[in-house]
């Protein structure tokens, strides 16, 4: 039972860090960086996906006997477009101002490789409950991918945090941080400063095995 | 006609889906290390989004007024398989593209662009003419961008960079600066 526990754990685990699907696979970034010109569309944006990712992880795994081979591929598009309409209807009815500012992005979260690849890699060769640990690891893992350049960008483009200012009167923001190209600089520098600590613990880890 | 020039030029440039949307970025920082394999997914590109355009015409003018929310299940299953067209015809008419595009002409089915411009276009309400045109134009867009980042990326094999720096964070960091510039077509018909 406790190997059960921390395999579940460890599934959990590895999407926050060691295979963030951000910063390390690179998956889902249409989302990552159309949507995050604020801390809040970030948050609102990761938290759908997770809905998403966890509900059709689960449905798949559920179904992994059922489901044909051929047809899979398919097969998850027609699940993951379902909650994907959920979601949809489900924010414009509850926060139609959040739904106004994401727009389309809801709808194309059906096409986050991220949400396909997880089924395909994941989802469909595991059993429900090691299914459901790693997407729930997975789409915190993107949803804090998401808060940092959401949060960077803000603060930086726009002097404020959750609409909140937090430089006062004087500061002269970085409009370009919140316009398109400020998405592929916050991420690039973001994966740069992802790299760096990810070496430095490589190396520390080299260096303690040679001592 | 005017109208139709300012459809094409505004995906092509100034609302370029891949530096301002950020649509289509699997391929574009996936497949963009050779500048002729760029090239040639732009094109494949193109293909399937003339033919989203003209499936999501007929959708949006014979099924969907009856049940609106089908519309994604039903987008995204023509476009699916109208990538598994493009895949056999291009398996069977160039084996070499298709061992070149490898993983991500069947990935093209999850491409971001390919849906969103389904979903653009019924959004702005076009017309069968204009959807042809819009996808057109945002095709060239997406093909225009691989395109220039290939060849930047073909000059930094050159170059002296730092491991730290090599790979996805160098990429993004390019887009952003060909992202800036294409900023500069903003100004292009507002003007006027």
């Amino acid at each position: 039972m406790e190997q059960k526990n921390n395999m579940s754990a460890e599934e959990f685990l590895k999407g926050l860090w060691k295979e963030n699907p951000v910063f390390v696979a690179v998956l889902g970034m249409c989302p990552a960086l159309a949507v995050t010109n604020s801390a809040i569309n970030a948050l609102a944006m990761g938290l759908a996906t997770t809905f998403v990712l966890v509900s059709s992880s689960l449905l798949v795994s559920l179904f992994r006997n059922i489901i044909p081979k051929q047809v899979r591929i398919t097969a998850y598009i027609v699940i993951i477009a379902t909650f994907v309409t959920v979601v949809d209807f489900l924010l414009a009815a509850y926060t139609p101002v959040v739904h106004k500012e994401l727009g389309a992005f809801i709808a194309l979260i059906v096409v986050n490789c991220l949400i396909l690849g997880r089924q395909e890699a994941f989802a469909s060769k595991n059993r429900a409950g090691l299914a459901l640990a790693d997407a729930l690891g997975m789409s915190f893992g993107f949803t804090f991918a998401l808060l940092c350049i959401g949060v960077i960008r803000e603060v930086l483009g726009n002097g404020s945090l959750f609409g909140i200012g937090v430089f006062g009167e004087g500061y002269e923001p970085w409009v370009i941080m919140i316009l398109p190209p400020g998405g592929f600089f916050a991420l690039g520098f973001l994966l740069l400063a992802f790299n760096g600590v990810t070496e430095r613990r490589k190396n520390k880890a080299k260096l303690k095995d040679l001592n | 006609m005017e109208n139709l020039i300012w459809i094409f030029v505004s995906a092509l440039l100034v609302n370029n889906f891949t530096l301002s949307y950020f649509l289509g970025l699997c391929p574009f920082l996936g497949v963009t290390s050779r500048l002729e394999t760029a090239f040639r997914l732009g094109l494949a590109n193109i293909f399937v989004m003339v033919i989203t355009a003209i499936c999501s015409y007929a959708l949006n003018t014979w099924v969907l007024p009856y049940a609106p929310y089908l519309r994604l299940i039903t987008f995204i299953i023509v476009i699916a398989s109208s990538v598994q067209f493009v895949e056999m015809a291009v398996k069977k008419l160039s084996p070499e593209l298709f061992k070149a595009l490898g993983i991500f002409l069947p990935l093209i089915t999850t491409n971001c662009a390919i849906l969103g411009l389904a979903l653009f276009a019924t959004n702005k309400g076009y017309g069968f003419v204009e959807g042809i045109v819009y996808a057109l134009g945002a095709g060239g867009g997406v093909t225009l961008a691989l395109a220039l980042l290939a060849s930047i990326r073909e000059e930094t094999r050159l170059m002296d960079i730092p491991d730290l720096v090599k790979g996805t964070a160098l990429n993004l960091i390019i887009a952003g600066i060909i992202s800036m510039a294409f900023m500069g077509f903003a100004g292009l018909f507002s003007a006027t």
